[in-house]
């Protein structure tokens, strides 16, 4: 499989063509040299999905192979960092969802962007993005992780920054860079301990040779945790960072001042739940050697699900809805890696069910989610505006969206057929297996979920009546933005028929999936009495939701501001850092550490001039002097 | 003869003619000519190392020749390069060049503005081919003093008090220097001043403690040794473009390659026992160098820094005594001197525009000088470390080889020197998103123009280098860990 090496190769290329002659380049060839790269990308993709799956399963149990290795670098002795393309069945499935959302964004990117001044930098840095995402997922070990991790982050700091004019947007992409760079330290810390104890960053030695390897790491403790344990957790924060965990979720609702399809892409689908992807790769890991981490994952990734859904029912900008339930969903993921028990520790845990619902998840997400950002795209590309006051009863005007975005609300709510029950269930199922506690937590955040993205959907596309502005009424997008939301539509329909289970799971052999009828009976009655209270309160334009606001004022308000979590780091950032730490710095060193060299000088000087009238030249001083001397000493002595 | 000698005389024959030179034209012809010469030889001397590293002989001296010179101190005109000294004079050939582009307008005296510049260079290049102490020494202070009149007379702001500053400063330690090196030369026996001669011979531990403190400082004034680094925030900002480029991007450089040349190769036993202190020191430094960044508002001011940031780590990384470590610290040497050059080229193209350096007094440039607002993007990524360009190359080689040590102690400080990358982001994007993004804050600054062929130029090459060290690090990293691993 030689010709995987294209898939990274040709994004690269892409960017380097398009980035380059930057303006020189006309936006329509740009846009299209883009889309057809990724075309071919898609394409190769699909075929090593194929491939893969097709022959790749030898006595039942999926192989790892890497078709391409080289060292980029040597680090000391031993160590070195490899870069090249590893296939297992999560990268494989990874590749499939990145090349797929990724095309659709730059098909639909061709409509929405239109006439867009920077329209070819846009396309530049899409494939500069898919290049690193790619890359990430593809890694052989894990500081190639690292470097496409780093890569990713910085294709996310440009995009969101796209209209660089807009002080918003500077400061939404600054934002989101150094609160990702905050969690990659530890990663960066975690990799380091880990490599330290191991002598590898390699994801084969790691995982097949590990035992002995890691037992190593066990002996050594810090804190009283063993040094493995320390490492697993760091290398988390940094995954958390990424997949905005609380509490480093802040930067991803300000990253929705990127364009529309750059959420769709980067903020849903792709490099959010890059987290998930790092701590499922090091899922054996955690699971046969540190079951507590993973279990910190889950409540990491209960509380940051709930927390978010509960911010999500009161927001009223369309993308930050979708932003706060993004951040929900990648709590479910977490949970269902988190909940994953084995009752054998070491080499032949394997995690059961959470692992692959959590990875299915993952999977049914990345397509409905990037449905809505697409959708809600195409409604903020008809009525220019984010906000849900200047919406309501589009779906007389908007079919198509509408009808796509209803069938993304129902994946999303768990309603079957649809691909986010299924997905969702086994979650669901997972979760009661490791307590009846995290269950019926999570069971409650299903709930809201159903209930703010039907509120959402009926906000857009029921409510009060759209008032049109002159002659000017809202109308469907073109063909270029309608056809990506079919296409996802028809995803989100089909994708819970895949039977994922036999693909990808913990220990690379079959799982078999058997629904808990009783949980996803819970489920679906949740679900249809949350969608219930939703019609109830927003079908048509009442008084109800603004009274029920009324009454539960002070939970509205904190949850409107998002529980003035934004705040807090305000205070510690500005007052704290900025103003307590870097000013008395930069003050200290203009004033104490330079003051003490100018007045080395100024005492110099000093001693000079006073030192300079011995010499003077003056006979009669001279002469004074040394009577005076003479007078002193002679009366010394006699005394 | 030695072929090392073409980088003393070719800045000769270029301070000759410049002598004679008569009009702008001809001294710039003079100093295109003679600093492309000068990137030539270092290419070539490049090529030639590594091919005959492929004949086993690298990790030793090459090209090494001798002549007695002051025979009563033993003093010799002794040459020789490692791979070390290969890529530093590499380094240098190219700010030279770069350099003499950006100060393509220089006025006023542009004459008198390249000698001191050509003699600035040539005392850079004597220092990197040599190998005996004193002659390294008075190569050192031949680039030092041209930086007083270079700093005074085509500077700006507070020009002279920097200028004297600078001078001062660095003139006190040369002053711990020389004692320090007649010392190493006396407590050696006395036999030699060439330093892989004194290399084979073990000096007693008390006088290498006390020459260590006075080399160390000496040459970690020079290279930014918190807390003596205060000369290079004003020195720097004062400075005009092609000398802070020259400065911050070899002179520097001279003095984390001589703490690791002279103090840690000769003195190792004392390095062993005195680096907890330094290392508490160059790590304080890294942080607080960013920290103090943050604070800026003057965009020379936030380069000078953040070089004071990057320049302790050279010091920590070599302070870590760790092979992969000081491999990282010669990384960082070459990453920074590009880095930086690059960061002064663009702050004093722009500047030169704009007329201020001020960030509050700039906003959203990027929409009308793409080119320089693109490359400054791209210096700012690299300086955050960013895969794929230099910075990161060298730091990651740094942190994985400082942690190469068990104790936790070091551990610790190289967690704190770690924590400056997230502070490095954010001065620099704050710096990036105040001046280039955002709104246009001064109307006339609509009319700007992008940048012209020298400028542009200039930003290529080191654009080109920063990215080369990013992207290919594997022969040039090996190279240098052949060369480090020479030490005990």
């Amino acid at each position: 499989m030689d010709y995987t090496i294209l898939i990274l190769l040709l994004p690269l290329c892409s960017f380097l063509a398009i980035g380059l002659p930057g303006t020189k380049l006309k936006p329509l060839v740009a846009g299209i040299a883009g889309t057809v790269t990724l075309a071919t990308v898609a394409l190769l993709s699909y075929y090593t999905a194929y491939a893969y799956f097709t022959t790749q399963n030898i006595n039942g149990i999926w192989q790892t192979i890497v078709p391409c290795n080289f060292t980029w670098l040597h680090v000391g002795e031993k160590l070195h960092i490899d870069l090249g393309i590893l296939l297992d069945p999560i990268s494989v499935m990874m590749l499939v969802v990145i090349s797929t959302v990724s095309l659709m964004v730059h098909i639909y990117s061709m409509g929405y962007m239109k006439g867009e001044k920077g329209f070819q930098r846009y396309y530049a840095f899409l494939s500069l993005f898919t290049f690193s995402m790619l890359g990430l997922v593809l890694a052989t070990n894990i500081f190639q992780m690292y470097i496409f991790w780093e890569l990713v982050g910085v294709s996310s700091y440009l995009l969101i920054g796209f209209y660089y004019t807009k002080p918003a947007a500077v400061a939404a992409s600054k934002k989101a860079f150094i609160v990702t760079r905050f969690a990659d330290l530890f990663f960066l810390i975690g990799i380091l301990v880990l490599s330290y104890f191991t002598q590898t960053f390699d994801f084969g030695t790691l995982m097949t040779g590990g035992g002995a390897i890691l037992n190593r790491s066990m002996g050594s403790t810090f804190i009283g945790t063993s040094a493995l344990t320390w490492a697993m957790a760091l290398i988390f924060t940094g995954a958390a960072g990424k997949s905005a965990m609380f509490p480093l979720h802040i930067w991803l609702p300000d990253a929705m001042e990127g364009a529309t399809p750059v959420s769709a892409l980067i903020h849903a689908a792709t490099m959010v739940v890059a987290g998930v992807y790092l701590v499922a790769r090091m899922f054996p890991i955690y699971i046969g050697f540190t079951p507590e981490v993973l279990h910190g994952i889950a409540y990491v990734g209960a509380f940051t699900a709930l927390f978010a859904a509960v911010i999500a029912i009161v927001q009223t900008d369309i993308k930050r809805v979708l932003a706060f339930s993004t951040i929900s969903q990648i709590g479910f993921m977490m949970v269902a890696l988190g909940v994953c028990t084995s009752r054998e520790l070491g080499q032949h845990a394997h995690g059961g069910l959470g692992y692959m619902a959590s990875l299915f998840h993952l999977f049914t997400h990345a397509m409905f989610k990037s449905l809505l950002f697409l959708g809600a795209g195409s409604v903020i590309h008809a009525v220019h505006s984010n906000e849900m006051k200047d919406m309501g009863g589009l779906r007389k005007y908007m079919p198509v969206t509408h009808i796509t975005f209803l069938i993304a609300c129902l994946a999303i709510a768990g309603i079957p057929p649809f691909s986010g029950f299924v997905s969702k269930d086994e979650i669901m199922t997972a979760a009661y297996g490791f307590s009846t506690g995290m269950g019926i937590w999570m069971t409650l955040t299903a709930g809201l979920t159903a209930f703010y993205m039907f509120r959402l959907y009926y906000r857009i596309f029921w409510g009060k009546e759209y008032k049109v502005h002159g002659n000017v009424t809202p109308h469907e997008s073109p063909r270029s933005m309608t056809y990506p939301l079919m296409f996802l539509a028809l995803l989100t329909i089909a994708g819970g028929f895949i039977p994922f289970g036999k693909f990808v799971t913990a220990d690379h052999t079959q799982y078999i999936i058997h629904l808990d009828t009783t949980v996803a009976v819970i489920s679906i009655l949740v679900a249809l009495a949350a969608i219930g209270a939703a019609t109830f309160l927003y079908r048509k334009e009442n008084r109800r939701p603004a009274r029920l606001a009324d009454k539960t004022r002070g939970l509205y308000k904190a949850a409107w501001n998002r529980f003035y979590i934004d705040e807090v780091y305000q205070f510690i950032t500005r007052k704290i850092i900025f103003n307590g730490i870097s000013r008395p710095f930069a003050w200290l060193d203009r004033h104490v550490i330079d003051g003490a060299m100018n007045g080395l000088g100024w005492l110099t000087t000093r001693t000079s001039e006073a030192v300079r009238g011995f010499q003077s030249g003056s006979v009669q001083w001279y002469a004074w002097v040394f009577l005076l001397s003479t007078l002193l000493i002679t009366v010394l002595a006699i005394l | 003869m030695n072929f090392l000698t073409i980088f003393i005389l070719i800045p000769v024959l270029m301070l000759l003619s410049l002598f004679a030179a008569r009009n702008r034209k001809q001294v710039l012809s003079i100093m295109v000519t003679g600093s492309a010469a000068l990137a030539a030889a270092s290419v070539y001397l490049a090529i030639r190392y590594i091919t005959a590293g492929n004949g086993g002989a690298t990790g030793t001296m090459l090209l090494t020749s001798s002549h007695m010179w002051y025979k009563p101190l033993n003093i010799g005109f002794s040459l020789g390069v490692d791979g070390v000294s290969v890529a530093m004079l590499c380094l240098s050939s190219v700010i030279v060049l770069t350099g003499t582009f950006i100060s393509w307008k220089i006025q006023p005296l542009t004459k008198e503005f390249f000698l001191w510049f050509c003699l600035l260079s040539l005392g850079v290049f004597g220092f990197f081919i040599t190998t005996d102490l004193f002659t390294m020494f008075m190569f050192y202070e031949i680039a030092l003093i041209p930086m007083y009149l270079l700093i005074g007379i085509w500077g700006s702001g507070k020009k002279e008090y920097s200028a004297m500053k600078l001078t001062l400063m660095l003139m006190g330690a040369s002053a711990l220097l020389l004692v320090g090196i007649l010392g190493i030369y006396f407590s050696a026996g006395a036999v030699s001043m060439n330093i892989p001669d004194i290399a084979h011979i073990d000096i007693p531990l008390d006088k290498q403690l006390f020459f260590f403190l006075l080399t160390f400082i000496g040459f970690g004034v020079l290279g930014a040794l918190f807390p003596f680094h205060t000369w290079s925030p004003d020195g720097h900002a004062s400075a005009p473009t092609a000398v802070s480029m020259l400065h911050a991007g070899v002179l520097m450089k001279l003095g984390g390659y001589g703490c690791f040349r002279v103090s840690i190769c000769l003195m190792p036993d004392a390095a062993h026992i005195l680096a907890p202190l330094f290392l508490v020191l160059t790590a304080t430094g890294v942080f607080y160098g960013a920290l103090a960044a943050i604070h800026q508002r003057d965009l020379k001011y936030i380069n000078a820094y953040s070089s004071v940031s990057h320049c302790n780590l050279v010091l920590f990384a070599v302070l870590m005594l760790t092979r992969t470590a000081m491999t990282g610290a010669v990384l960082q040497m070459l990453s920074h001197g590009l880095m930086t050059a690059l960061f002064f080229a663009l702050i004093g193209t722009i500047y030169e525009r704009t007329h201020t350096r001020m960030i509050t007094e700039m906003g959203g440039l990027m929409r009308v000088i793409p080119f320089l607002g693109v490359a400054f993007v791209i210096a700012g990524l690299a300086s955050l470390g960013l895969p794929g360009l230099s910075g990161f190359v060298s730091e990651m080689t740094i942190f994985i080889g400082s942690f190469e040590n068990a104790d936790l102690f070091r551990r610790v400080l190289t967690v704190i020197a770690l924590s400056s990358i997230v502070v490095t982001a954010v001065y620099i994007l704050r710096m990036v998103g105040k001046f280039l993004y955002g709104p246009m804050q001064n109307p006339h600054h609509n009319e700007l123009t992008d940048a012209v062929w020298y400028e542009k130029l200039a930003v290529v090459i080191l654009t080109a280098g920063i990215a080369y060290i990013g992207m290919f690090p594997l022969g040039l990293s090996d190279m240098l860990n052949e060369s480090v691993g020479l030490i005990k």
